[in-house]
């Protein structure tokens, strides 16, 4: 059976119904939402289907949406079935007053860095992780610093002496 | 009392009759002559063997991610150059290719042809550093400083297409900055003639020496399914007898207009990974030198194509911006990062030398990047060192480190 986007579709909607939202194919990549409770439901039911075998995890980050309210923070898990040579993306969206998300790494030992590391910037509770501190960033770090309400500085900024940036 | 003294891994036996910590614990690094990067790992030794090894990674943090927000795509290309920083060139023709996808540039088949034989030289001297540092590491010099020269040739020939050596910044998105000048071709011609030869004696030096042969097989090993499921990707994966590699399955910049093998491993061990890398060596010289004779067959116009023709994101050449009113008007919007990219989500991912580099790039309509996220393939695999090592000596342990091919700047990114 080739894993086409419509297949997916009905698959995942013949199992999660109505729980499954905002379906797009974008870039070639089919690409959906489910809740965030059920993320590892969601996991396991596409690595076990002998049908789907999505038993790679490609990648895994986090996306800071402030302007979303109730779900602020959104997980991205890229995953690839290696025998048809089909990815596909899922995303999760969880609130950022309480962004706990089931941790990925009994299925995948490749999650435990990734999640780790999503911790680090972006503060999701990765429920059950065996080892969940920052991996990047120093430990004494108190801030989630790739979230969205730590700009960079604005580069036309004119608060600073210029001469010391030989401006003056 | 660190965590892991007081809990040592379940699946190691103590030898019975022991009693409480008869380990001890060793720091590996950070700067350790024998780590070839800043990496820590915190050993806890029975004698010269490995209970449980823990990784501590991020000493070279920069926050390319957070740094890529603010800035227009022109601009991210010399951040990718720091990840792995012995095959730059690929960073840098994944990161335009991802932009391409996005902004749906088209480009010349001279342009992609000309981007493989960069990104091939780029595989052979990122391979032949790991090979002959697994050579250094298992005592055997020479190898090493032999291969330099020809790593050396491939930094000319980048240096004749984009004026610098390590972090190249090479190419544009849409093609090349400048055509390749004769020199580089010059250049290519004698790598061509001269590296096989150099590639077999290097093999030679090593490939049934008994003393290196006994240091590597069997260390380091990983089974095809652990290594699926630390996610694993590139030579290390195949070693393990996977025959998954982006060029192949997801076939980017006219990679399916070549022809060549993946070659495979069966054990995962330090052995096979360091033969699967020669073999790449062997399959890339194969695919330059097709492309090379595609490259020159084009003829008369289309032989001076180098770029795509997409004023938007392409800078015009100098001339041009000082004499025309049109090129100094896309120099203008391109340099001050005026160009609105168009909104959505774009994963794309290039056969980094050391496995599957993806750039997951989230645009919502405006100039820069609303997020991008870079799939770092040692970063992800770094993760099952401790269950590679555990159990093995700590020499062996040195080898393994470097035959996985870890790189500091694309690991903490």
């Amino acid at each position: 059976m080739e894993l086409t986007p419509e297949y997916l579709q009905n698959r995942l909607t013949e199992k999660f119904g109505d729980d499954l939202r905002s379906v797009e194919t974008t870039y070639g990549m089919f690409s959906f939402e489910v809740p965030a409770a059920l993320n590892l439901k969601v996991l396991q039911f596409l690595y076990d289907d002998p049908e789907l075998q999505f038993r790679f995890l490609t990648d895994l980050c986090a996306v800071h949406y402030p302007d979303q309210k109730g779900r602020e923070l959104a997980v991205v898990y890229h995953l690839h079935n290696l025998r048809k040579n089909v990815r596909i993306r899922m995303k999760i969206f969880v609130d950022i007053l309480q962004p706990d998300v089931y941790t990925a790494t009994a299925l995948f030992s490749s999650a435990n860095w990734q999640e780790r590391e999503t911790y680090d910037f972006y503060g999701i509770n990765f429920v059950g992780h065996p080892n969940l501190k920052r991996i990047l960033n120093v430990e004494e770090m108190d801030y989630f610093p790739l979230r969205k309400e730590y700009p960079l500085e604005d580069q036309t900024r004119i608060d600073k002496d210029d001469e010391m940036f030989g401006r003056g | 009392m660190s965590e892991i003294i007081q809990q040592p891994a379940h699946h190691v036996k103590l030898p019975e009759g022991s009693i409480g910590k008869q380990t001890t614990t060793l720091n590996l690094g950070p700067t350790h002559p024998a780590t070839h990067g800043v990496f820590q790992n915190i050993l806890e030794v029975d004698g010269e063997r490995i209970v449980s090894a823990e990784q501590t990674v991020g000493y070279i943090h920069r926050a390319f991610e957070k740094i890529a927000e603010r800035r227009p795509l022109y601009q991210i290309t010399p951040l990718t150059d720091r990840l792995n920083y012995c095959s730059s060139p690929i960073n840098n023709m994944g990161w335009h290719m991802t932009c391409e996808k996005l902004l749906g540039v088209q480009t010349p088949k001279r342009v992609d042809y000309l981007r493989i034989i960069i990104m091939e030289l780029a595989r052979i001297a990122d391979h032949l550093i790991c090979n002959s540092i697994v050579g250094v590491d298992s005592g055997a010099f020479s190898g090493f400083l032999y291969v330099m020269q020809y790593r050396e040739l491939i930094y000319e020939i980048y240096e004749e297409i984009c004026g610098s050596r390590l972090t190249t910044n090479i190419g544009r998105i849409g093609g090349f900055e400048r055509n390749f000048t004769p020199a580089a071709f010059q250049k290519l011609d004698r790598f061509l003639a001269e590296y096989p030869g150099v590639l077999k004696e290097f093999i030679g030096l090593f490939e049934r020496n008994r003393i290196f042969m006994e240091r590597t097989i069997g260390g380091g090993g990983i089974s095809a399914e652990r290594a699926l499921n630390y996610g694993f990707t590139g030579p290390n994966l195949r070693a393990t007898g996977v025959d998954y590699d982006v060029r192949v399955t997801s076939p980017y910049c006219s990679y399916e207009d070549v022809e060549f093998d993946i070659p495979v491993g069966s054990t995962g061990d330090n052995y096979d990974r360091w033969q699967v890398r020669n073999e790449e060596m062997w399959q890339s010289l194969r695919i330059i030198q097709q492309a090379y004779d595609k490259v020159k067959a084009f003829t008369g116009a289309e032989a001076e194509v180098y770029h795509a023709d997409v004023p938007e994101y392409y800078l015009p050449p100098k001339k041009d911006v000082y004499t025309k009113m049109e090129a100094l008007i896309w120099h203008f919007k391109i340099i001050m990062g005026e160009i609105d990219m168009p909104a959505g989500e774009v994963y794309h991912s290039v056969e980094g030398a050391n496995g599957e580099l993806g750039f997951y790039l989230i645009s919502d309509g405006g100039r820069t990047p609303y997020r991008l996220h870079f799939r770092r393939p040692c970063f992800i695999y770094y993760q099952a060192y401790s269950e590679l090592t555990t159990g093995s000596m700590i020499s062996d342990a040195v080898i393994t480190m470097s035959s996985l091919n870890l790189i500091a700047g694309e690991m903490d990114a």
